[in-house]
């Protein structure tokens, strides 16, 4: 084999030939492909453009994803992130490195919205937007209500019918927004401004009906959220279902599962209010009631009447004591009296029968003899011719004495 | 009393009152004193209960680009 044949019969390319011949080669073939691995060394160049390495156990590739074509992209992409990428490959000539060109990048297994809403959550919750501190109280009487929805959804719907069913009084504005798709997230930023500016609601609802993460996404930028947070009126979020939550309603000084629910809760909050004032106002007039009861009672035992009535009681009390006290010593008195009257009377009565006169009634005489006129005790005293006066209980007489006889009587029995 | 108290404020006056009329010994004067001013804050109160009238309205942009307040004729398709 002659060398100087072989060599002559073969092209001989330069580099740059060479490389242009893969380049297309490469391309040529994969344009359109779809690769999985896992990034490393992501980082963004000043011209916006982010170039990463893909890779698995094995192998790497390097990747560049334009400015024009990341845009879009909703999360961050981090080291160690398990992605899906579409693009093409090409042949980067000046270096002589291949390089997939990404037009579209998602990660795997869970999807990119869900890891955008993730990395947003955990970035305003370090900033502190969640912070219970600086959730404002809804107040519970508010006379004017914004509602910040779209004036054509199910949401206003919704929030109207539980108002008109429930409560005969509620004023209220709608700042109307788009609530999904291009633009969403201004208008949504801008009807709250609006509320804010115009101050003439006292809590806002910001209400859009259901629908999938991607219809809701606009409640999970965060334009939205920075605005619900600034905001100096209230904020009640109802976005979505009871299931879905969104930033909207993390940052919200109040969230309600559904826009009904929303409305439900200002509502039952005013009843209440409502229900609480005409309680304490019973409660009042009660009170006051049983207090002017209370001291007229107390006065009642006070009263003219009643200290009239007391003190003919003490009178009448103290006449009847009187009266008893005065009826015994009457009692005793009269028996005393009765007393000495019959001991006057006995001895009155022994007297007179001890009474010479008494003895003269009973049919005995006095013999006196004059000139004593003592009474005549003894016949020794007598002689015939004396002159005697002889006492009868009704007078007296003279006699003269013609016999003695001195033998003494003896009562004869 | 300055009627221009906000319903909040004014159940909360009435629930002091309330409170302390029902506290015990209290003397008859302030009691009545104390209703007087309650029977005040319940007219206010109830005013206000009454007042508010079902109205629904939506912001709009006007002719010349500000905005103004309509009232809401109902959903449009």
């Amino acid at each position: 084999m002659d060398i100087e044949s072989l060599i002559s019969k073969k092209k001989i390319y330069t580099v740059s030939e060479i490389t242009k011949e893969i380049k297309l080669l490469i391309s040529d073939n994969f344009y359109d492909i779809w690769i999985r691995g896992e990034l490393s060394n992501c980082r963004t160049a000043h011209s916006g453009h982010i170039y990463f390495t893909l890779k698995d156990e094995n192998s790497v590739i390097k990747a560049v994803f334009f400015r024009k074509f990341h845009n879009e992209l909703k999360f961050e992409l981090e080291d160690g992130m398990k992605v899906i990428v579409h693009g093409g490959l090409d042949v980067y000539e000046k270096r002589g490195e291949y390089q997939i060109i990404i037009d579209y990048i998602e990660p795997e297994g869970i999807g990119a919205l869900q890891i955008a809403f993730q990395q947003l959550k955990e970035k305003l919750q370090k900033e502190g937007l969640f912070a219970v501190e600086h959730k404002m109280p809804i107040p519970p009487f508010p006379e004017r209500i914004g509602v910040v929805t779209s004036p054509s959804g199910a949401a206003i719907r919704d929030i109207l019918n539980v108002i008109n069913r429930r409560y005969r009084g509620l004023h209220i504005i709608i700042y109307p927004t788009l609530v999904q798709g291009e633009g969403a997230v201004d208008d949504i930023v801008s009807a709250i401004k609006r509320a804010n500016e115009r101050k003439e609601v006292d809590v806002l609802i910001l209400a859009r009906g259901g629908g999938s993460i991607e219809d809701l996404w606009a409640f999970n930028e965060e334009k939205v959220a920075r605005a619900i947070y600034q905001s100096e009126i209230p904020i009640i979020s109802a976005v979505g279902h009871e299931i879905d939550t969104t930033i909207s309603d993390l940052v919200a000084d109040l969230r309600a599962p559904t826009p009904s629910a929303a409305a439900e809760l200002v509502v039952k909050n005013k009843s209440e209010l409502a229900k609480h004032f005409k309680d304490l106002v019973e409660r009042m007039l009660n009170r006051t009631t049983s207090i002017i009861n209370q001291k007229r009672e107390l006065l009642s035992h006070y009263s003219e009447e009643v200290l009239e009535r007391r003190i003919r009681n003490i009178i009448i009390n103290k006449t009847m004591v009187f009266d008893d006290i005065s009826k015994s010593l009457d009692n005793s008195f009269e028996s005393l009296i009765t007393n000495c009257k019959n001991r006057f009377k006995q001895s009155v009565a022994k007297l007179d029968s001890l009474s010479p006169l008494s003895t003269l009634s009973r049919g005995y005489s006095i013999v006196t003899k004059p000139p004593e006129k003592t009474p005549v005790k003894s016949t020794k005293l007598i002689s015939v011719g004396d002159i005697l006066i002889t006492l009868l209980t009704d007078g007296e007489f003279e006699s003269r004495v013609t016999k003695v006889d001195k033998e003494p009587r003896r009562i004869k029995g | 009393m300055d009627t221009s108290i906000s319903f909040e404020q004014a159940i909360k006056r009435l629930e002091e009152i309330v409170k302390a009329l029902e506290s015990g010994e209290i003397e008859l004067e302030k009691a009545l004193s104390l209703f007087e001013e309650g029977t005040k804050l319940t007219r206010i109160c109830a005013k206000k209960l009454e007042k508010i009238e079902k109205k629904i309205e939506i912001l709009k942009k006007g002719k010349d680009g500000e905005d103004v307040l309509e009232l809401f004729e109902g959903f449009e398709d």
